[in-house]
C-alpha cells in the first residue's frame, strides 16, 4: 500500500513542474496566439535567463535577497534580447513559409546555445535559495519547501495577469484584434509592428523569467533549452497553441503525468507525454482549449 | 542518365585517391545524401514540412542493426527489412499525418519522431536505451576480394563502394517516382491541393505514398549509416537529426532533385573544415543557417540556376 503522504508528494512535485512550465509556456504560447510563430528558440530565452541570473546574483552576492533583483533583471535582459531579434530578424520572417519560420528559430536555438557555452563553460551551476525561502511547510505530513510554494502561488497569479491584461485593458483588446486580422487592425491605425515586438518581448520576459526562476531547483547546464523546450511544447499542444488556459491545463496534465506516470512506467513516463501529445494532436490538432487556424 | 553515371564513377574513384580519410568523408555525404534525397520527395515535391523525418532514419538503422548484432542475420536481410520496417512506420504514422495540415503536420511529424526516439532511449532490452548499440558487426564483404582492383581494398573502402552502388540505385529509383505520373501529381497537391482535389485525385492518398516511400528510402539510409558509424544511437531519430536533414536540404536547394544531395555534401565539408578550427560549429551552422534563410532561400542550387539564368539573358 502506498503511504497517502507520498502520493500528496508526487501531487505536489507535479504542481510545481507543472507551474515552471507554465511560465515557460505562456510566452510560447502567447507569441504564437498573436505572430503565428512556433519558437523553437523560446528554450533558449528560458536558458539565457537562467545563466543571467546566475550572473547577476554572483555579482550581487549569493545567499541574499538581491537574488529578486536578480530574477527581475534576467527576465528584463532576455525580453529585450528578444526585441531586438523580433525587430532586426524575425518581423521579416512573418510572409514566409512555417518552414523558413521554423528554421529561423531554429537557428537561434544553435546560436544562444553555443553563445551561452563559449560565455558560461560547461560545468554545471547553481544559484542558492535567497534566506527569505529556506524554510519549509508541513502539509498533510510531507515537507513542501517554501520556495515551492512561491512558485505555486506565482503561476496562477501570472496566469490570471496575463488574462487581465488580455481581456480587460485597450491594450489586450488590440492585441487579440491583431490576432484575428492584422491588416485590417493596421488599417484601422494601430502600430501593428511595434504591438508585435511587444508581444514578442513579452513571451521572452516570461521564458527568461522562468529559466531566472528555475536556478534555485535545477542545475544549469548546456542543453537544459533543449530540454525545456520539448516540454514546453508538450504542453502548449495540449492545451492549445495560442490558448492561455488551455496552456495553464496543460501544464498541470503534464505535471501530474511526469510525476505518476513515474510510479506506473517507470521508465516511459517522458514516452507516455509524447504518446499524450501525439494522441491530442490526431484528435484534436488544435489542442484542448485552442481554436483551429484557418490558413 | 548519363550525367549520373558519370557522376557515380566519378565517385567511386575515391578509393584510389590515396586518402583513408577522403573515402570516409565520402561515405558519410553519399548516405545522407539519400537521407536528404528521400526527404525532398516530401518537402520540395509533394511541398510537406516533416520535421520528423529522422524517426524513419532511425528506424531503418535500428532495424538493420539488431538483426545483424543480436539476431546475426546477414547484411542483405538487414539492408532489405531496414526500408519495410521504416516504410511500415511511415505508414502508421503517416496515416495520420496526412490528416493535418501547414503547421499541425509539421508538430504532428515532431511528435512521433520523439515517440521512436524515446523508445529507441529507454527500451534498454532491445535498443540498448540510452547507451546505443555499439560493435555492429560489419556486413562480410570477403566476396568483394574475388573482384579485379576492388579486392586489394581495405575493408572500409569495400564498404563505401557497396553504399555507393546502394545509395545510387535508391536515387536512380527516386528519380524515377519524381520524373513518374505519380511524381506529376505530387508536384500538382504541392503546387495547387484544391485543384488536385477538383480533378478528382485523392490528396491524403498520394501524400501518404509520398510519405511512406520517403520514409522508406530514410530507412535504407540509416541502415547504410549505422553500419558505416560500427553502432547505433538514440539520437539518430532525436529532433535536432530531422532538424539537421532539412538544413541539408534547403542549403542545397529544395526546388532542384540534386539540391538535397549537394547540401549534404556542402554541410559535410563546411563541418570538416569548421571543426579543424573551432568547436563551436553549432555557432557556425546557426550563423550559415540565419544567411542562407535572408539572402539564399533558394539553397545553392536555387542561386546557381538564378545566376545562370541571368547570364544567359
Amino acid at each position: 500500500m502506498i503511504e497517502p503522504s507520498f502520493l500528496f508528494g508526487q501531487f505536489v512535485s507535479g504542481l510545481s513542474t507543472a507551474m515552471y512550465l507554465f511560465l515557460i509556456a505562456s510566452g510560447l504560447s502567447l507569441i504564437f496566439g498573436v505572430l503565428r510563430v512556433l519558437n523553437f528558440a523560446h528554450g533558449s530565452f528560458y536558458m539565457l535567463g537562467a545563466y543571467l541570473a546566475w550572473q547577476l546574483v554572483q555579482w550581487l552576492g549569493p545567499r541574499t535577497e538581491s537574488f529578486w533583483l536578480a530574477v527581475f533583471g534576467a527576465g528584463l535582459a532576455v525580453a529585450l534580447v528578444g526585441a531586438l531579434i523580433e525587430r532586426l530578424l524575425l518581423r521579416h520572417m512573418y510572409r514566409r513559409e512555417e518552414l523558413y519560420q521554423l528554421l529561423f528559430t531554429y537557428a537561434l536555438v544553435l546560436v544562444i546555445s553555443d553563445v551561452v557555452r563559449y560565455t558560461w563553460g560547461t560545468q554545471q551551476l547553481g544559484v542558492f535559495r535567497p534566506p527569505s525561502m529556506e524554510g519549509a511547510l508541513r502539509v498533510f505530513g510531507s515537507n513542501v519547501p517554501l520556495y515551492t510554494v512561491f512558485i505555486m502561488v506565482l503561476g496562477p497569479s501570472i496566469a490570471l495577469g496575463i488574462w487581465l491584461l488580455l481581456n480587460r485593458t485597450g491594450l489586450g483588446r488590440t492585441v487579440r484584434a491583431a490576432a484575428l486580422d492584422r491588416e485590417m487592425l493596421s488599417a484601422l491605425g494601430a502600430n501593428v509592428g511595434w504591438l508585435y515586438t511587444g508581444m514578442f518581448a513579452l513571451g521572452s520576459f516570461f521564458a527568461g523569467l522562468g529559466g531566472a526562476l528555475v536556478t534555485p531547483v535545477r542545475s544549469l547546464l548546456p542543453g537544459m533549452d533543449v530540454e525545456i523546450i520539448v516540454e514546453a511544447f508538450i504542453v502548449v499542444v495540449i492545451g492549445g497553441l495560442g490558448s492561455l488556459w488551455g496552456t495553464f491545463l496543460g501544464a498541470l496534465i503534464y505535471g501530474q503525468v511526469l510525476a505518476f506516470g513515474i510510479l506506473v512506467f517507470p521508465r516511459f513516463s517522458i514516452f507516455a507525454a509524447f504518446v499524450l501529445m501525439a494522441a491530442i494532436l490526431v484528435v484534436r490538432p488544435w489542442g484542448l482549449f485552442g481554436k483551429p487556424i484557418e490558413r | 542518365m548519363p550525367w549520373m553515371t558519370i557522376l557515380v564513377l566519378a565517385l567511386a574513384t575515391v578509393p584510389w585517391m590515396g586518402s583513408r580519410f577522403y573515402t570516409f568523408l565520402a561515405t558519410d555525404i553519399v548516405i545522407l545524401a539519400l537521407f536528404a534525397t528521400s526527404l525532398n520527395l516530401l518537402l520540395g515535391q509533394t511541398g510537406l514540412v516533416s520535421f520528423g523525418h529522422a524517426a524513419y532514419f532511425g528506424v531503418g538503422a535500428y532495424t538493420c542493426a539488431i538483426l545483424m548484432k543480436t539476431h546475426g542475420a546477414p547484411f542483405a536481410v538487414g539492408l532489405l527489412a531496414a526500408p519495410i520496417l521504416a516504410g511500415l512506420a511511415a505508414a502508421v504514422f503517416g496515416y495520420f499525418c496526412v490528416r493535418l495540415t501547414r503547421i499541425y503536420f509539421a508538430m504532428l511529424t515532431l511528435a512521433f519522431a520523439q515517440i521512436v526516439w524515446g523508445i529507441c532511449f529507454k527500451w534498454n532490452a532491445v535498443t540498448g536505451g540510452e547507451q546505443g548499440m555499439s560493435d555492429v558487426p560489419y556486413p562480410d564483404l570477403s566476396w568483394m576480394g574475388a573482384l579485379p582492383f576492388i579486392g586489394s581494398l581495405r575493408v572500409g573502402e569495400q564498404y563505401y563502394l557497396l553504399a555507393l552502388a546502394i545509395v545510387a540505385l535508391c536515387i536512380a529509383l527516386l528519380r524515377m517516382i519524381v520524373d513518374s505520373p505519380f511524381g506529376r501529381m505530387l508536384s500538382l497537391i504541392r503546387e495547387n491541393p484544391e485543384r488536385a482535389r477538383f480533378v478528382g485525385l485523392d490528396v491524403r492518398r498520394y501524400e501518404l505514398g509520398a510519405f511512406v516511400l520517403a520514409g522508406a528510402f530514410a530507412g535504407v539510409a540509416g541502415a547504410l549509416f549505422g553500419l558505416f558509424n560500427r553502432g547505433v544511437f538514440p539520437d539518430f531519430a532525436y529532433w535536432s537529426k530531422s532538424a539537421e536533414v532539412l538544413i541539408m536540404v534547403i542549403l542545397g536547394g529544395m526546388g532542384h532533385f540534386w539540391g538535397p544531395a549537394i547540401g549534404a555534401g556542402a554541410l559535410i565539408l563546411l563541418n570538416q573544415q569548421i571543426s579543424a578550427y573551432t568547436q563551436f560549429w553549432p555557432f557556425v551552422l546557426g550563423t550559415t543557417l540565419i544567411i542562407l534563410l535572408f539572402v539564399f532561400p533558394g539553397g545553392i542550387v536555387g542561386t546557381l540556376a538564378a545566376a545562370w539564368a541571368r547570364l544567359r539573358k
